[in-house]
């Protein structure tokens, strides 16, 4: 068998899920046996070398000059193709983030592989993968099998996590060199803006949200301190999102975005059933609501029951004092 | 511009999930069923697309007969014409072999989606048929132009933006924030009642994904519900560092 793990760049460095997608490809090895290769398109070195604290002992990156420093669907579903063929790649895991949601499924199709998105848990049963996958925004999970030979999935992101080794593989780097034109680049990219200083709710470890409780949008200033005394991401409920008062892009749930960091924290958020389903995933939750009634209490590990002005500037200041000192 | 929309009947939002009796898919008994929200948004930019550039706007969806009242809702805002793929419970392999195929028959120069249907979320549709179309595909898009056959369009990345330039025909999936979607009007659902829905037989493909199971997740919480007293604050700090080691 062989299993490849396809590591996304961001900017000018490999994407944190990279090394998550590392760790889920020695998973299906450990299930299944085979050997595990890292497969990436246009990383330097440096970067590349780091993935050998992850185990990974074999990585091709594919290079081309009209590659440099952009990122096209289209050319690099082909580049991604052709770097998993020449290795006769016969499962390949890509991070779900949008370069994962979009190759994946294109990858999948030129590749005639089955495809599976947003894995969460994989097993094996008589050397048969078997993927575990939240569906209805994670109200339900399902156990899946693809009945094609070559598989294709990605998984979701924050899951699959390990920790960097103090000692490195030793790892081979391999130079693919594409066969690429001008014309394989149907979307051409004319700019990406990095959000400088502000966590994405979908990829940081903790996430403050708040919601109606917190009566006014300027109140929100409230969780963006909470949230920068513990380097959290700051989210938002639907309702505070339609009302103008967030950008859609901090909108947990449903209709915005499910996610699953190691602590939730939401504030004045009663808990609609579509909010539920894009947070409760969170490895610890905790609830901050006066209505002790109110629904996000169920799934909390921890409430506080109390007014969100009145409990918010008092918990960022004692958290400020306790973290500051250790 | 002759554009296709792609759409999805899925329960409703609040919906609460249960688990069928064949434990591999949910009980529809009292599940309201809807256009996926989403999708709501890419038939608003079929119709603004039209009321710019001429044309007209299909609306496709791959289901079973019951997948007709989502269709119904699309004709309401103001869809031409409605074509229902008679395939039930496809996966979404299945559905995006027959959207290609149907696309292949006619000829359109843009195919829209929203961006992800909510009930398997696995935004995997709108790439897969520009593959199978050989076509550009832009995915996620918030906001962005289309002038002369020429697209230019904006999307959120993880932790940023993109900003692409891509050309007609094209696939192209949407996401909440490119507009404001229209409510149909009573008298426009009464006309779409009537309207003409074409049936197509589906293209024999097998599908790729086998459910074996379906669960509720059933994690464990703590419970540990505290009142807002400075001690109370304290102690779930303590808590968090302590017990949940997350902080």
């Amino acid at each position: 068998m062989k299993i490849a793990a396809f590591l996304p760049k961001l900017g000018d460095k490999l994407h944190k899920t990279a090394y998550e997608a590392i760790t889920a490809a020695h998973q299906v090895q450990a299930l299944i046996g085979g050997d595990v290769v890292g497969l990436a398109i246009d990383v330097d070195q440096q970067q590349l070398e780091r993935t050998a604290h992850y185990g990974l002992t074999r990585l091709i990156v594919a290079e081309h000059p009209l590659l440099a420093n952009t990122y096209s669907p289209s050319a690099f579903a082909k580049v991604l193709h052709q770097l998993a063929s020449s290795q006769g790649i016969d499962i390949l895991i890509l991070p779900n983030i949008t370069y994962g949601k979009e190759l994946g499924p294109r990858v999948a199709v030129t590749f005639e592989a089955g495809y599976i998105a947003d894995v969460i848990g994989i097993e094996s049963q008589n050397g048969e993968l078997i993927f575990r996958k939240p569906v209805y925004a994670g109200k339900a999970i399902i156990a899946a099998q693809l009945k094609t030979a070559k598989k294709v999935f990605t998984i979701r992101p924050n899951i699959f996590t390990a920790k960097a080794a103090e000692t490195a593989a030793s790892l081979n780097i391999e130079t693919f060199t594409p066969e690429l034109s001008e014309a394989d680049f149907r979307e051409k990219r004319l700019s990406i803006t990095r959000s400088t200083g502000k966590l994405d709710v979908a990829e940081a470890d903790i996430v403050v949200s708040g919601g109606r409780g917190l009566k006014a949008p300027e109140n929100f200033k409230l969780i963006e301190e909470l949230a920068e005394v513990l380097g959290a991401a700051v989210g938002a409920s639907r309702a505070v999102v339609d009302a103008g008062w967030r950008p859609h892009s901090e909108q947990v749930g449903q209709t915005g975005k499910t996610i699953s960091p190691n602590l939730y924290i939401a504030v004045g958020i009663s808990g609609a059933v579509q909010h539920l389903a894009g947070m409760s995933s969170s490895k610890v939750i905790v609830a901050i609501n006066k209505d002790k009634d109110a629904p996000i209490f169920q799934v909390a590990d921890y409430g506080i029951v109390g007014d969100a002005l009145d409990v918010l500037p008092r918990l960022t200041a004692k958290l400020k004092e306790v973290l500051h000192k250790s | 511009m002759n554009i296709l929309v792609c759409v999805s009947r899925v329960p409703d939002t609040a919906t609460k999930v249960k688990v069928a009796d064949d434990g591999k898919s949910i009980a529809t008994q009292n599940v309201k069923f809807i256009l996926n929200p989403y999708d709501e948004f890419a038939v608003e930019e079929g119709l603004r697309l039209r009321e710019q550039h001429g044309g007209s706007v299909t609306v496709l969806t791959v289901g079973g007969q019951e997948s007709t009242d989502i269709l119904r809702t699309a004709l309401a805002m103001g869809a031409d014409k409605a074509a229902l793929i008679q395939l039930v419970n496809p996966d979404s392999y299945q559905v995006a072999v027959n959207i290609a195929q149907y696309a292949r028959n006619h000829s359109f120069d843009l195919i829209l989606f929203g961006r992800q249907s909510i009930d398997f979320d696995s935004f995997q549709v709108p790439p897969m048929v520009a593959q199978l179309l050989d076509l550009p595909c832009l995915t996620i898009v918030s906001q962005w132009s289309v002038t002369n056959g020429t697209v230019k369009a904006e999307r959120d990345i993880e932790g940023g933006k993109e900003e692409f330039e891509t050309a007609l025909p094209l696939v192209a999936s949407v996401q909440k924030g490119i507009n404001e979607p229209r409510y149909p009007k009573l008298p426009d659902i009464i006309k779409a009642k009537s309207k003409p829905i074409e049936t197509i037989e589906p293209v024999a493909v097998e599908p790729q994904l086998e459910i074996l199971s379906m669960e509720i997740p059933q994690t464990e919480r703590r419970h540990v519900i505290l009142g807002d007293s400075d001690e109370d604050l304290e102690k779930l700090i303590q808590l968090l560092r302590e017990e949940a080691k997350v902080i």
